[in-house]
């Protein structure tokens, strides 16, 4: 047979088409950003940059912990409780137990692990789909959180180092002119870690590999439901790091707020061009589908748009990113 | 009917293996024999249980009873991986790939080459090592392609290649040139040689008869689940082989070509284009003709059948349905003009496989079975789904078994007679016996030649010669997007490869 013929036509632009879709998000980005800036000139001071910037660090990070599930066809909606658990339980241990701050970190990250591999063993091993079982999830965990606190807030006032978590700014100290806060530096590196472990790990490879076709990574004897449960584990112990955020930005664990997050979550990974499918999809258009959310957010707060108009464009704004996705799928 | 027993120590003995689906008995107490070095064809109709039975050789369904020994102890074989382990490969009769990892990706997925000690993929070696495959196989195809990109063909030598990976020294192939053209199927029988001559065992599972000869060492025939027998393929007439496989003698009556010069024009096509794939594409297509569309692996004669069925877009041309200009941009807008495309790739195209088999066959004609209020009349349905079942012998329990629990042959009847049922005057077959065993075979080509005769105009798409002459009243030859020459129906097989190796300027029709 020739060989020239039969050469793959579509798959190069399947990735191109990916990427395509990325650079749309991108462009609508700053397409959002120049509108902004041209019709209020506070939208462009440095404190609402960073107070953006700052407002994404937690949809973000949760965010990047929802991208990883999506990718392997599931879906996780107890991000958000989960995050507020990981707060609840640093509280414990940091304020109830009165522990130093290492252990509180290292609580909260491993509770949002032992949870996360919990939903993980329910859908791979108990074969209750993803969408069931972290429902069941979301509301067990919003559940424990206030029956752990005793439905009162947790503060850190013992705790002096804790709001610098989030708020204080090792790069302002070392380069003042650029105040970036800490949680936004996390956000970063969270991203960073999990694209790396995505792009060049093992783990990565069977994410990608168990939402293309479960069945065929089976057939091939890899023992799919161990990575499916640490797909999970990793996108729960990433919760924990955000509930640290949260917990941090506001000095304490509040117990009742953390549902509805996983929403905006979802949100963003589907805005940022990642599939529902599974298959596909990246932490960097995940990281400016979160920007895209808080840009439009802050912009429409400072151009004094009402609350409930703001809601009204987010969700149309998801309905017209799945639509790209969607022409992008056709034409493969 | 059992060969000699062997002189040397077998690889695999299978005995009284038995297992049971819900509502199918798929295998009754069958057994087979590998042994070090031999190609083995494992033969029988569509259903017998031919992947069946492999399936629990490579640890992918437990046999309900019987004794697998490997190597002359007795194994478990409770996972794919613990059949890997013991050396045992399978390359299976649906593609199953990851569509949107690289080749390499795919045939390395579970034993990925790492670095920086394991924390690390490393991809460099990763590609090496299936470029390093592929060059052993002589194909040239970049290890960093995505699969999903490329044609039926090429991922079935991806899972082959995949499946050489193992260095298996059993190696299992479930129909693995039903996608394949023939200079490909020469490049995989010198790859199995060359296995053989490493000590490797080969099940063969093919429908090919002819791939028989040329390839196989032994044959083991199953029939309804049980094995018939095993004999030397090379000492046995392929008349003795089918009849064990079918259980009766068949007799293929040769089509007659009818004249057809008065027949009113069903179908005309008018300059046909897009792009390298379809260059130029004008034919006429009578009615109670058959046409054959000949040509080697991508010339575009699917190309060509899906644009008219109005599946893919076109640049140019157009098409004339009893006379009348026809408009078709969408599939709907083909089956309303009563055009029926039967697609290459049923797992895709073709199937709704998690449907059962009434509502498949029924599911183009709904509204002929939609009464009062919108309210589907179900037992029209049944009715006609059972009426063929018959009809077309179709293996299942009942016609409410989901599609995708039916052997892969039988699928593809459930796909011809769903667009049977929906009544078009021009059906457009691509590879209608592809998967299908001899007996089912001749029925479908007897049934091609009754609709005829009831005046469809029938377009088949088949990349086997032997079915093109066998069938078409008429043969269309393409190369490289271009209609190349129409032969008449007696032509003989080298004048379609001259013509469908042409790469001149078009022939004009
Ligand atoms: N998972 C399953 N559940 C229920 N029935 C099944 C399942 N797999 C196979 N069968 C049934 O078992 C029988 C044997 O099927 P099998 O796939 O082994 O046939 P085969 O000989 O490979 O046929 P073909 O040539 O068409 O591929 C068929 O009747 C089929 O419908
Ligand atoms: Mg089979």
């Amino acid at each position: 047979m020739s060989n020239a013929v039969s050469q793959p036509v579509t798959s190069p632009f399947a990735r191109v088409s990916g990427a395509q879709h990325r650079l749309l998000a991108f462009a609508s980005l700053i397409l959002l950003v120049v509108v902004f800036s041209i019709a209020s000139e506070n939208f462009m001071q440095t404190s609402n940059i960073i107070a953006i910037l700052q407002a994404t660090s937690v949809n973000g990070v949760l965010a990047v912990a929802a991208t990883v599930v999506i990718i392997t066809g599931g879906i996780d909606l107890s991000v958000g409780t989960l995050m507020t658990f990981c707060a609840v339980i640093a509280g414990v241990v940091l304020t109830y137990w009165g522990m130093p701050l290492p252990f509180g970190i290292l609580a909260a990250i491993l509770a949002g692990a032992l949870c996360g591999c919990a939903s993980g063993t329910f859908i791979a091993k108990m074969k209750i789909p993803p969408f069931i079982a972290t429902l069941g999830m979301m509301l067990i965990l919003k559940g424990l959180s206030l029956v752990i606190s005793g439905t009162r807030p947790i503060y850190f006032n013992d705790t002096p180092g804790f709001t610098q978590i989030s708020q204080g700014s090792i790069v302002g100290y070392f380069v003042p002119a650029v105040p970036l806060p800490n949680g936004v530096l996390i956000l970063f590196l969270v991203a960073i870690v999990v694209a790396f472990v995505l792009s060049k790990t093992a783990l990565g490879r069977y994410t990608f590999a168990l939402g293309s076709n479960e069945e065929a990574v089976r057939l091939s004897g890899v023992n799919t439901d161990r990575w499916k449960i640490a797909v999970y584990t990793l996108a729960g112990s990433i919760c924990g790091i955000a509930g640290l955020l949260i917990a941090s930005r506001l000095n304490s664990a509040q117990p009742a707020l953390g549902q509805g997050y996983e929403l905006d979550a979802i949100a963003a990974v589907v805005i940022g061009g990642t599939s529902l499918s599974g298959g596909r999809g990246t932490v960097l258009g995940t990281l400016i589908g979160a920007l895209i959310m808080s840009v439009l957010l802050n912009g429409l707060r400072i151009l004094s748009v009402a609350q409930e108009w703001q809601t009204v464009v987010t969700g149309s704004i998801i309905i017209l990113a799945v639509y790209i996705d969607m022409l992008r799928r056709k034409r493969m | 009917m059992t060969a000699a027993p062997s002189p040397v120590a077998p690889l695999v003995t299978m005995t009284d293996v038995d297992k049971r689906f819900p509502g199918v008995h798929a295998l009754k107490r069958a057994h087979f024999e590998l042994l070090p070095g031999e190609v083995h064809a494992l033969m029988g109709e569509n259903g017998a249980g031919k992947s069946t039975l492999m399936k629990i050789l490579a640890g992918i369904y437990p046999r309900d009873s019987g004794t697998i020994l490997v190597d002359g102890t007795t194994a478990a074989l409770t996972s794919p991986r613990a059949a890997q382990e013991l050396g045992i490969g399978i390359i299976h009769q649906e593609l199953s790939l990851m569509p949107d990892l690289t080749a390499a990706q795919n045939i390395l997925i579970g034993r990925e080459p790492r670095r920086a000690g394991g924390l690390l993929l490393d991809e460099a070696a990763l590609n090496q090592r299936a470029a390093d495959i592929f060059a052993s196989m002589h194909l040239t195809l970049d290890p960093r392609t995505v699969v999903g990109g490329l044609t039926i063909a090429r991922q079935q030598m991806v899972e082959i290649a995949k499946a050489l990976s193992y260095r298996s020294r059993v190696l299992i192939m479930d129909e693995p040139t039903a996608a394949l053209n023939d200079a490909e199927i020469s490049e995989l029988f010198a790859i199995i040689r060359k296995l053989k001559a490493e000590g490797v065992g080969i099940v063969y599972i093919s429908h090919k008869m002819d791939e028989l000869k040329r390839i196989a060492d032994r044959v083991t025939v199953m029939r309804d689940g049980e094995t018939v027998g095993t004999v030397a393929a090379p000492d046995t007439p392929v008349e003795t082989i089918i009849s064990m496989m079918v259980g009766r003698k068949l007799t293929d009556d040769v089509a007659v070509v009818p004249d057809l010069s008065a027949a009113p024009v069903a179908l005309e096509v008018r300059g046909l284009r897009r792009g390298k794939e379809i260059r130029d594409v004008s034919f006429d297509l009578r009615k109670g003709e058959i046409l054959g569309f000949a040509g080697l692996m991508g010339a575009g004669r699917t190309e060509v059948a899906r644009a008219i069925f109005g599946a893919d877009p076109l640049e140019a041309g157009e098409v004339f349905v009893h006379g009348k200009k026809a408009t078709i941009r969408r599939p709907q807008d083909a089956v309303r003009a009563g055009i029926g495309y039967l697609s290459e790739d049923r797992k895709h195209f073709g199937l709704a496989t998690g449907m059962d088999v009434r509502n498949n066959i029924a599911l183009p004609s709904l509204s002929r079975f939609t009464g009062f209020g919108g309210v589907l009349r179900e037992s029209a349905m049944r009715t006609a789904a059972v009426d063929f079942i018959g009809k077309l012998a179709i293996k299942t329990p009942s016609e409410r078994q989901e599609t995708r629990l039916l052997s892969g042959g039988n699928q593809q009847k459930v796909v011809i007679a769903k667009w049977l049922l929906r009544d078009c005057d021009i059906l457009i077959f691509d590879e209608p016996t592809r998967g299908i065993d001899v007996g089912a075979k001749s029925e479908i080509y007897r049934l091609l030649n009754r609709l005829a005769e009831q005046g469809k105009a029938i377009i088949v798409i088949s990349s086997e010669l032997p079915e093109v002459l066998r069938l078409s009243h008429r043969i269309a030859v393409m190369c490289e997007g271009r209609l190349t020459g129409f032969l008449p129906g007696g032509a003989s097989q080298e004048e379609i490869m001259k013509l469908a190796t042409q790469r001149s300027a078009a022939v004009a029709a």
